[in-house]
């Protein structure tokens, strides 16, 4: 009987071959996630110690701090988000609450497509001919976040769209229908109910700031000083990237910039379960 | 009349859900069989296991015994892949592969390893009339499926499962997507492959059940409540649910 | 409505109005600024001679500045991280989709995930220590910092959003499909690399262009494995990128040298924006399917 033979070695064969391929791959994938960051941190974790994180660079005594890192690190975060918060999620809004023009709405989303596939090496040079140079902003951190808010502005604008998509037109209309007006409506209804799109793009601009290096190496420049908020704005600084770059590159010192890449790797991961976090937890409260 | 698959005491569990309870049944060669029932009463799920599409669902158990041509396709000799190739299966949408008219009748036969272009173009062009509708797309055969009509397009799947010489074909409620038109040639064309084929049809319609089948199957609750000869079946049902089902007291 | 609401209403619409309009002011502001500092040295060095000269040599007497050396090795080495990549890429994403146990799935795209975050001056640093000395030795080389370390390193950043885009795709793919395949007898494996990939192609093609996108405008990872100095491309040579050779001399150049530089930047952004034309090209016919 037909069906007690089997299937052809030929294809007995392409299937075995192909499903070997596929699972060599995943595990080439997997392991090499695995390596990556087992290597950075057995190389790095060792280095870092509190003097490290506590001080800046001293030729006096020869050794490295990277305080001043780590702080304009946090500045340029702060800076950035502060900027591009509100232009994102007000673009997003834009699009889907106010934008009628089918034409307009493709324009901006085209735009923002666009701006997602610039290499960061040229928002780097334009950054810093329009903030450096054009606009006298000179080599400093605000000049680099300004830069790195173009940069973010189509991720932020992306995950508060697909959370304004969730928010039910029925209530909208039920604001609107109570004589809310449109602007009073997008406050109390339609705001309350993307934080978890802001949340997570605020999380994913925080983990591309934290990595991104080559629009900052001409925009925020690459000084090791220490400065307070405003004043670190002004001045130029290097971002926790910048200055394993050049320890790295310039100054052969590896010690140094593996500690970085683990502190980096690190902050990646809780940036990743951040992220999967929220999302967990706002689908499960949708769904409730 | 040689049965070509009989069916013993098959029960079937979606995890802790039992969707089918033990099943007997006899189905003859050349003939048309249609199971009807309510939607939910395990008629697409029973189909499924005939050609054991149920394999694919996770977290399904199934005991008893279907034998095709005397021999158990659960045995695990059985390669499920040449038994799918003996029974074959036309669903409800219309599901043509998103390629040429040609390529998708050739799939079958090129995935059994035929790879002669003569061979392939004469089980094509055979194919094509046994589903009734080669003079339709004889002249664009390397045009895409998609461009078909939904009544073509199913006859097209149609000629795709015979591609591959089945003995037996399963059709899930293969004209609830089409217009009226559409239905009639696929109905015409089911009675005249009854002649080589033999054919198991889930379907909705009961018109559709006593116009074109042998014998009808009436399923509720998971149960096969009664099966018989068409003509006696809507006639004179024996057990009253039948009669209650068909007489349209519900359903 | 009284007056007052009705103004807050219209301010706010106008400054929604406003902050939507920013994200194409910026690529305004963006294409111009590139294409006016472009455009000068461009004129100067004529744009053959740019284009088509073999030779950089930017700080001599007699300055040269031909970025064909440049040119291709952006294109060798993308290619190369494409050969690399995409059927490793491909492969994952096929078994993450369709075949892989749900947990499985989870955990691997999760690590996918982390790949794509890992910022890439880690790369460069792990490129430089491992990759770099490891080819040194096994090819017997002076210096190891070359064209090859750098398609490694780009094969590897490259892989998530190859593996995302595919996965995707092939989700995508109606499943009926994949049943029609099956009850013709056909195996899980023949049906997903016969029907599902076929049918999920626009998809699969977008993904590869993004890892083109990719690769071509990444610059730091790059700089620090492939030895950045101007040859014609060569597998184990020091070679620079159009990316590294931005941000090599950038900090210290000026005249004529600087506005070179920005015209390079000029043509690397055209071919990103061809790319992005490629892409949405692959990606509106995935949709009309």
């Amino acid at each position: 009987m037909k069906m007690h033979q089997k299937v052809s070695k030929k294809r007995i064969g392409y299937v075995y071959v192909v499903r070997c391929l596929m699972i060599i791959s995943t595990l080439l994938t997997c392991s090499l996630v695995i390596f990556l960051i087992g290597y950075v941190l057995v190389k790095g974790l060792p280095n870092i110690t509190w003097e490290l994180l506590s001080t800046k660079p001293s030729y006096i005594t020869g050794k490295i701090g990277i305080l001043p890192d780590i702080l304009n690190t946090v500045y340029i975060i702060i800076a950035t988000l502060c900027f591009v918060l509100p232009i994102g999620v007000g673009a997003a809004i834009y699009l889907s609450e106010y934008a009628k023009n089918k034409k307009i709405v493709a324009m901006i989303e085209y735009a923002a497509e666009i701006l997602s596939g610039i290499p960061s090496i040229i928002f780097g040079l334009v950054g810093m001919l329009f903030f450096c140079q054009f606009l006298n902003m000179k080599t400093s951190l605000l000049a680099g976040a300004l830069t790195l808010v173009i940069m973010n502005l189509p991720t932020i604008m992306r995950t508060t769209q697909e959370s304004l998509k969730t928010v039910p037109q029925s209530d909208r209309e039920g604001a609107l229908g109570l004589g809310a007006g449109k602007w009073r409506m997008i406050r109390t209804v339609v705001l309350p109910s993307c934080i978890d799109g802001i949340l997570t793009g605020c999380i994913l601009s925080v983990g591309r700031i934290l990595g991104e290096s080559a629009a900052l190496l001409f925009t925020a420049g690459f000084a090791h000083t220490i400065h307070g908020f405003l004043s670190g704005l002004m001045n130029s600084g290097s971002t926790l990237t910048v200055a394993l770059y050049f320890y790295a590159k310039e100054n052969g010192e590896f010690e140094i910039a593996f500690a970085i890449a683990a502190i980096l790797m690190i902050l990646t991961l809780i940036i990743n379960v951040g992220v999967t976090l929220i999302q967990r937890y706002y689908k499960k409260r949708r769904t409730l | 009349m040689k049965n070509i698959i009989t069916v013993n005491d098959l029960c079937l569990w979606y995890g802790n859900h039992q969707a089918l309870h033990h099943i007997h049944m006899d189905i003859p060669k050349n003939s048309v069989t249609a199971f009807i029932g309510p939607s939910g009463c395990g008629k697409s799920t029973f189909l499924k296991t005939l050609n054991r599409m149920n394999d694919l669902i996770d977290d399904v158990k199934i005991t008893g015994e279907v034998r095709y041509n005397n021999q158990d396709i659960f045995s695990p000799s059985v390669d499920v892949n040449m038994l799918r190739k003996e029974i074959g299966m036309v669903f409800q949408k219309p599901n043509p592969f998103p390629m040429s008219i040609y390529d998708n009748v050739a799939y079958g036969p090129r995935t059994h390893g035929i790879k002669n272009k003569v061979k392939l173009d004469e089980i094509v062009e055979k194919s094509l009339k046994d589903a009734a509708i080669w003079e339709e797309v004889k002249d664009r055969l390397h045009k895409s499926a998609m461009s078909l009509s939904g009544g073509q397009q199913q006859r097209l799947c149609i000629a795709r499962a015979l591609a591959v010489e089945p003995k037996v074909l399963l059709m899930d409620e293969p004209t609830s997507a089409l217009d009226p038109i559409s239905t009639a040639k696929i109905e015409e064309l089911v009675t005249v492959l009854k002649e080589q084929y033999t054919i198991i049809i889930v379907t909705h319609n009961m018109q559709q059940a006593a116009r074109i089948s042998d014998q009808t199957a009436f399923f509720l609750l998971g149960e096969l409540v009664e099966l018989d000869s068409t003509k006696r079946l809507f006639s004179q049902p024996k057990e009253k649910r039948t009669e209650d089902y068909i007489t349209g007291r519900f359903g | 409505m009284n007056g007052r609401k009705h103004l807050v209403e219209k301010i706010m619409h106008g400054i929604f109005f406003i902050l939507g309009f920013v994200t194409v002011a910026c690529v305004l502001l963006i294409t111009i600024y590139l294409i006016i500092s472009g455009i000068p040295a461009i004129q100067k060095i004529g744009f053959f001679e740019f284009i088509f000269g073999q030779e950089w040599k930017s700080t001599s007497d007699v300055a040269k500045y031909g970025i064909l050396p440049f040119i291709l090795t952006s294109i060798y080495g993308t290619a190369g991280a494409i050969v690399i990549g995409v059927p490793i890429g491909f492969f994952t994403a096929v078994y993450l989709a369709k075949m892989a146990p749900k947990k499985i799935k989870s955990g691997a795209t999760a690590a996918i995930g982390l790949l794509a975050g890992i910022p890439s001056v880690v790369y460069g640093l792990v490129g430089m220590m491992i990759l770099v000395p490891g080819i040194c030795e096994w090819f017997h080389l002076s210096d190891g910092a070359s064209l090859f370390a750098a398609i490694i390193v780009l094969a590897i950043m490259i892989l998530p959003s190859i593996i995302n885009v595919s996965i995707t795709a092939l989700e995508a793919v109606p499943k009926e499909y994949e049943d029609a395949s099956l009850a013709l007898g056909a195996t899980p494996e023949e049906t997903w690399f016969k029907v599902s990939i076929p049918a999920a192609k626009s998809g699969i093609a977008a993904a590869v262009v993004l890892g083109v996108g990719r690769a071509i405008g990444e610059a730091m990872a790059v700089m620090m494995v492939s030895g950045n100095a101007p040859n014609m491309p060569s597998l184990f040579e020091s070679v620079r990128f159009l990316t590294t050779a931005i941000a090599s001399e950038m900090s210290y150049s000026s005249g004529l040298q600087q506005q070179a530089l920005f015209s390079i930047a000029l043509i690397l952004f055209f071919f990103i924006m061809f790319m992005n034309a490629i892409l949405n090209y692959f990606l509106k016919r995935g949709k009309e399917r």
